[in-house]
């Protein structure tokens, strides 16, 4: 690869930090899809020799790979596995795959990996004409021959998380349970992928384990190779490609100060969230799996605030099984650290259970057939994951949390199945905790008008203020066109929290936050001012939230507060909030984040 | 240098599939004959499996075997052979 590598200049790829620090390595690329390879154009003849050397290397490879398996599968496995392997070596040697490449890359001036994905491609042309279902399929052999060549091409062998050898940052489209599962994590020095969000699996597990990422490049897996030494900024969202030693030099110099802040702030994470007037916050974490635990406690965590259960249903074809739910649940409740555990039930659409196909596709998921609604319909798979979250308060504080709910009807029938499968576990001598505590999502406008009769139901609210801001301002967070609307300072907004946690109060319940705002920091004053009983959030946000409340008056909280929801726009509250914010606390608000 | 040619009729279950096409390259790389196979005005190399895939040949498809060289009759005559005995399949 010589006469390219002069040509790689230092390039910058902007995508989303969701795991902050910063990694300098070598990059590890983990899966290349034929729709998804490195294409430039080659110069002048000598280019074009290379580049069909380089190709006849990566078959003469591939076909080392392929007899290597078959010794090592003859060993153990019938006749079939190994004639599939003789099909893809036959295909490894078929002249009219080989020829037709190098006449591509001659002809075309492109490089090895695009003149092959062109041949493949035009193998997929003819193989779709192909009546016969069964023998139209024999394309996947060519695809999987055509996977192996690739990965050949850009200088690896098939690899996986388990058996990485050397300290690597690792590029991926993205990367699902599958691939992170007994990862090597001394091994792994950051994440980079095509794809993703905040909430994606990539960075939940990049948070859990405390390295850096930057997810959403959308090209990464395109413009590096690997052995490229990449810089993954998790801070601010950057991937530098082959900086030179300068950038190399500057980035290490943040990292150093990046890792003397958080040191600070990890130090005095454990300690509670009391103000100087002596007001104390419930601060816990919002979590998908049982692996977080670990870190979210380290990161000052005294209970979890919200388990998302979706994960167990999701990713699979068959439904979960009763045992399969209670495992996760106890784990969370046992969590180490952990002083308390709030399960929320199911909260997706019906669509999610791949095994009903019944149910159909609908306009407006988010208004549709979901969470406590679905659940309610599918009485006997709600049981289930009922019967296991009792099981499993047996052994620790549980608090069961039930989503979206819009009427009273609706907490009243949740509690009559709820009870039911509690004295049924009961009659049958199964043991359960004692005082387990039901609670409710406000997240629907309706729900926080109805507020005081609702509160009358159970034993705690949780305002999801990602829902309740969407739907109050009729804002679909998904629709880009809409999105600049979409903030949870709204004065409508405001107004609405501070109705729920009267409310709540009024009835001698807890009141606390689960949605993105209570993990913002230049949010924390107006939510003490609100007087919320427990702010639940990404592990990662609670150092920086709890510092701000340990030098903050709850007498000030309230006065911002006030002042704040005097004014009429957005606008006028977002700026008074981020000016006092700004110099009350100096250090933590430089940056504009 | 003689040319060879015959039609005949695929009769295994699964048609010329993965497993059996792999046995026409088998037999067809045996032959120092240019060896062709042509289906509905397609015509393929039979010593390249990609080539005899895309042909889609299924059960009761009628195909064309044509060889060219010095051993051309004989390589008809074996793969032939080849395709009337089911390609070995019960």
């Amino acid at each position: 690869m010589g006469e390219r590598d002069s040509q790689r200049k230092t390039h910058v790829l902007k995508g989303i930090g969701v795991s902050p620090g910063i990694a300098t390595g070598k990059a590890l690329i983990l899966d290349y899809s034929i729709a998804n390879v490195p294409c430039y154009q080659l110069e002048g003849e000598a280019e074009v020799l290379a580049e069909i050397s380089r190709f006849e290397k990566a078959l003469k490879e591939s076909r080392r790979q392929l007899a290597a398996l078959r010794k090592k599968l003859s060993d153990r496995e019938g006749p079939k596995p190994l004639f599939i392997i003789d099909i893809h070596m036959m295909m490894l040697k078929d002249k009219t795959l080989i020829n037709n490449t190098v006449n591509v890359i001659r002809e075309r001036m492109i490089n090895a990996e695009w003149a092959l994905m062109l041949t493949i491609d035009k193998y997929r042309a003819i193989f779709e004409k192909i009546d016969d279902e069964y023998l139209r399929e024999r394309f996947s052999d060519v695809e999987y021959v055509g996977q192996r060549i690739l990965r050949n091409l850009v200088g690896r062998e098939h690899i996986r998380l388990t058996d990485i050898e050397e300290a690597s940052i690792i590029i991926s489209k993205d990367l699902s349970p599958a691939d992170t599962v007994q990862m090597k994590v001394e091994n792994i020095l950051g994440f980079a992928t095509d794809m993703g969000g905040k909430t994606s699996h990539t960075a939940i597990v990049a948070r859990s384990i405390g390295i850096p990422a930057v997810v959403g490049l959308e090209r990464v897996t395109r413009e590096v190779r690997s052995g490229d030494i990449v810089v993954v900024d998790g801070l601010d969202g950057f991937v530098i490609v082959n900086p030179d030693p300068e950038v190399i030099r500057r980035y290490e110099e943040k990292k150093r100060h990046f890792e003397i802040l958080e040191d600070g702030l990890l130090r005095e994470a454990r300690l509670p969230a009391v103000t100087r007037d002596n007001r104390k916050v419930d601060i816990s974490a919002n979590i998908e799996f049982v692996e977080e635990i670990p870190s979210a406690v380290a990161h000052g965590a005294e209970g979890v605030g919200l388990y998302r259960t979706e994960f167990i249903y999701i990713n699979r074809e068959q439904l979960p099984t009763e045992d399969e739910h209670f495992v996760n649940y106890r784990s969370v409740i046992e969590g180490q650290g952990i002083k308390w555990s709030t399960i929320r039930t199911f909260d997706l659409g019906g669509d999610k259970f791949i095994s009903d196909p019944k149910l159909a596709k609908e306009m407006n998921p988010v208004m549709g057939l979901r969470a406590i609604r679905f659940c309610l319909q599918e009485v006997e798979l709600f049981k289930v994951q009922l019967r296991a979250i009792l099981r499993a308060s047996a052994f620790g504080k549980t608090r069961v949390l039930f989503p979206m709910i819009s009427s009273l009807e609706e907490i009243v029938e949740t509690k009559k199945i709820f009870w039911e499968v509690k004295e049924d576990l009961v009659r049958k001598g199964v043991p359960v905790g004692e005082d387990i505590e039901l609670g409710i999502m406000i997240e629907v406008p309706s729900a926080v008008v109805i507020a005081d009769s609702l509160a009358r139901e159970v034993d705690f609210f949780s305002i999801g203020t990602n829902d309740l801001t969407q739907y109050t301002l009729a804002i679909d967070r998904v629709n880009e066109r809409v999105t600049y609307l979409y903030d949870p300072l709204h004065p409508a907004v405001l107004k609405l929290i501070k109705m729920i946690v009267e409310a709540g109060h009024r009835a001698g319940i807890r009141v606390s936050m689960c949605g993105e705002m209570a993990g913002e920091p230049a949010y924390t004053l107006v939510l003490l001012g609100f007087e919320l009983d427990e702010l639940s959030m990404n592990p990662l946000a609670i150092p920086r939230v709890k510092k701000i409340i340990r030098n903050a008056t709850f007498e000030e909280s309230q006065a911002l507060l006030n002042k704040a929801m005097t004014f009429s726009t957005v606008r006028e509250i977002e700026a008074y909030v981020r000016d006092y914010m700004t110099s009350r606390f100096p250090d933590d608000f430089r940056r504009e984040d | 240098m003689t040319t060879s040619l015959r039609i005949f009729t695929i009769t295994n279950e699964l048609g010329i599939h993965a497993r059996s096409a792999a046995l026409i390259v088998d037999v067809a790389s045996r032959f120092r004959s240019e060896i062709f196979i042509e289906k509905d005005g397609r015509e393929v190399n039979a010593k390249s499996i990609l080539g005899i895939l895309t042909l889609g040949a299924p059960k009761g498809s009628k195909v064309t075997v044509r060889a060219e060289g010095p051993d051309a009759q004989d390589a008809v005559d074996s793969l032939g052979h080849l395709i009337e005995n089911k390609f070995g399949e019960s």
